[in-house]
């Protein structure tokens, strides 16, 4: 029995890391979708959305060791703090900014090619954008508060408590992360679905050509589909970096949203978030029972095992597009 | 716009010219595709360009829609002269166009597809959308209602719903007339209307084009290979050759052309 709550325990913990796995898959699903390229930047976007938040909220001073090393100053901050919500408004306009300059510096050249040559650019864009964030807001790991609530839900533990005989351990930030998730995907669905840019969107993703025969412009559709991947970076920045601080192994989260997009599809917005739940869960019930048989520390690559199954049986994933071949 | 006296054909009375080209030349590095045509299209009419393979249609039609811009000459559009244009304000000018290879919106249905073709026409607001409110809301009533229109008029009711992915090639066709209707286009392109369907559905296609010019007022200019369909339904005829116009008029004038009966007929050039 008590091993059976203790289970129960896991499977809901593993949930809410799946919702955060499923919040960084967003980003790659949405450009995916826009533009057929897998964007190997989506984990650093995240990062450098969530250290320009920090910089901006803290009041730091942007290239600061650059600036003091030329001009021999010794700035750092400007000595002021900005309000949460008027900081993420300004991280959100910087992420826009970004998204602007991308196309106009890196996907306008690069119209008509292979995907795989914007793929290529994506990784050239990964490591530029990384070492841009160091020299721009520093390399130290940094806190993040946007007073999100964080530690054990004392509600849940009480309730589960008194009917359980066990208090269930779970993050509030956790639950916070899940309620965000549900409405940034209802939001993002409602407007693919629902608003003229979400119908040129689609219309984009699907054919070029045709897109511009209908005149839609394919340099606007592109800004705002990176602006919109800019944005779910910056969500997915600001939970994962409120949980285990803004440092730049956050842009690895990307390693983990890999299995779950081949398992969810690279096409369908409610895969990643299924496929998020499954790696999320299955992760760590696999790590409850049989990690001790084995040594534990499974977590690192249970996922893509469990990705790659998945790969075996259902080659498009969860909820990808069948693809159908007419001969 | 041109004073020109209307010309009747076949009983029609056409309008006056809504494009014209003069003295157009398009190369591509050493190859000129396009050399020094120059014809116009009149408000009303049906104006086909026809000629063997290779002989530069589709780039004349691509120069009409502006995805080209031809080295030498003007393009005159409603009485004025039109500059480059990018490739996705065309639209907006009101020239809408289908393609030889069919280029439709696979995944999404043949509703949503038709809807593209008003998305230019939509002027709501993002944060408008977003609430469904106000002019949003009108703007999606009213397209919609256009939208159904077309879509009884093309008949094609009971596909709404289906993915066009999934549609046989003809109804791609029709579905992609419906999209370049449903921007309400002063002139509308089509590039090989016919190509690859069976007799029935030319009849079919046939019968729609002589209708959306008829009750839709649409100037219209195509290509096509089939020379019968072409002789029942276009008004005038633009005959090209290796880059080169031979041929301009009725129908009727074009089939006893000496010229154009040795291009189709295959005499040899020296």
């Amino acid at each position: 029995m008590d091993q059976l709550i203790f289970a129960a325990e896991v499977f809901m913990n593993g949930l809410m890391t799946g919702v955060m796995y499923a919040l960084v898959a967003l980003g790659f699903v949405l450009i995916f979708k826009a533009s057929g390229v897998f964007n190997y930047a989506q984990g650093v976007l995240a990062l450098f959305a969530a250290l320009t938040l920090v910089g901006i909220q803290q009041g730091q001073v942007p290239f600061a060791h650059l600036i003091n090393s030329i001009f021999g100053t010794h700035l750092e901050y400007f000595g002021w703090t900005v309000p949460v919500v008027l900081a993420i408004l300004l991280a959100g306009a910087v992420m826009v900014l970004l998204a602007f300059l991308i196309e106009k510096l890196v996907l306008q050249h690069l119209v008509g090619q292979e995907p795989i040559i914007l793929f290529m650019a994506t990784i050239g864009l990964a490591y530029f954008l990384e070492g841009l964030g160091d020299v721009m807001w520093g390399a130290d790991i940094k806190n993040l508060d946007v007073g999100l609530p964080q530690g054990i839900s004392e509600s849940i533990e009480s309730v589960s408590a008194n009917w359980f005989g066990y208090g269930f351990f779970i993050d509030r930030l956790d639950i916070w992360a899940a309620i965000i998730a549900a409405l940034l995907v209802t939001a993002l669905v409602a407007f693919a679905q629902y608003t003229k840019q979400g119908r040129a969107m689609r219309a984009v993703a699907d054919d070029h050509q045709a897109a511009l025969s209908v005149g839609i412009s394919l340099r606007f559709i592109w800004v705002m589909v990176w602006s919109i991947a800019g944005f779910v970076a910056l969500v997915a920045g600001i939970m994962w970096g409120t949980k285990s601080g803004v440092q730049f192994s956050l842009s690895l989260i990307a390693l983990k949203a890999l299995p779950v997009l081949m398992l969810g599809g690279f096409t369908s917005i409610p895969g990643a978030i299924a496929g998020g739940l499954i790696i999320g869960v299955g992760e760590k019930m696999f790590e409850f029972f049989v990690g001790p048989m084995i040594g534990g520390a499974t977590e690192n690559w249970f996922a893509y095992v469990l990705a790659l199954l998945f790969l075996v049986f259902r080659p498009q994933g969860l909820f990808g597009e069948r693809i159908i071949e007419r001969v | 716009m041109n004073t020109q006296t209307d010309i009747a054909t076949a009983g029609r009375q056409l309008g006056g010219t809504l494009m014209e080209l003069r003295n157009i030349t398009l190369r591509f590095g050493g190859v000129e595709a396009i050399k020094n045509i120059s014809f116009d299209i009149r408000e009303g009419e049906i104006r086909a360009i026809i000629g063997p393979n290779g002989a530069g249609k589709s780039s004349m039609l691509n120069v009409i829609s502006g995805f080209y811009v031809p080295q030498e000459g003007e393009v005159w559009f409603r009485g004025e002269r039109r500059g480059p244009v990018k490739p996705y304000e065309v639209a907006r000018l009101g020239i809408a166009r289908t393609f030889q290879n069919i280029a439709l919106f696979d995944g999404m249905s043949v509703l949503d597809n038709i809807m593209t073709g008003r998305l230019h026409r939509m002027k709501a607001g993002f944060l408008s959308q977003a609430l469904w409110w106000g002019l949003a809301e009108r703007e999606e009533i009213e397209n919609r209602a256009q939208v159904e229109r077309i879509i009884d008029f093309l008949e094609i009711q009971n596909i709404r719903k289906t993915p066009v992915g999934r549609l046989p090639y003809g109804l791609k066709k029709r579905v992609e007339l419906a999209r370049a209707l449903a921007a309400e286009p002063q002139l509308l392109l089509l590039d090989e209307p016919m190509a690859g369907m069976n007799v029935e559905e030319k009849e079919d296609m046939s019968r729609f084009v002589l209708d959306v010019n008829d009750e839709f007022g649409t100037t219209i200019a195509l290509i096509e290979h089939d020379m019968g369909v072409v002789m029942d339904l276009s008004d005038r005829v633009v005959v090209m050759d290796y880059g080169r116009k031979i041929g301009d008029g009725s129908p009727d004038e074009v089939r006893n052309n000496q010229e154009v009966i040795d291009a189709y007929l295959g005499v040899a050039h020296d």
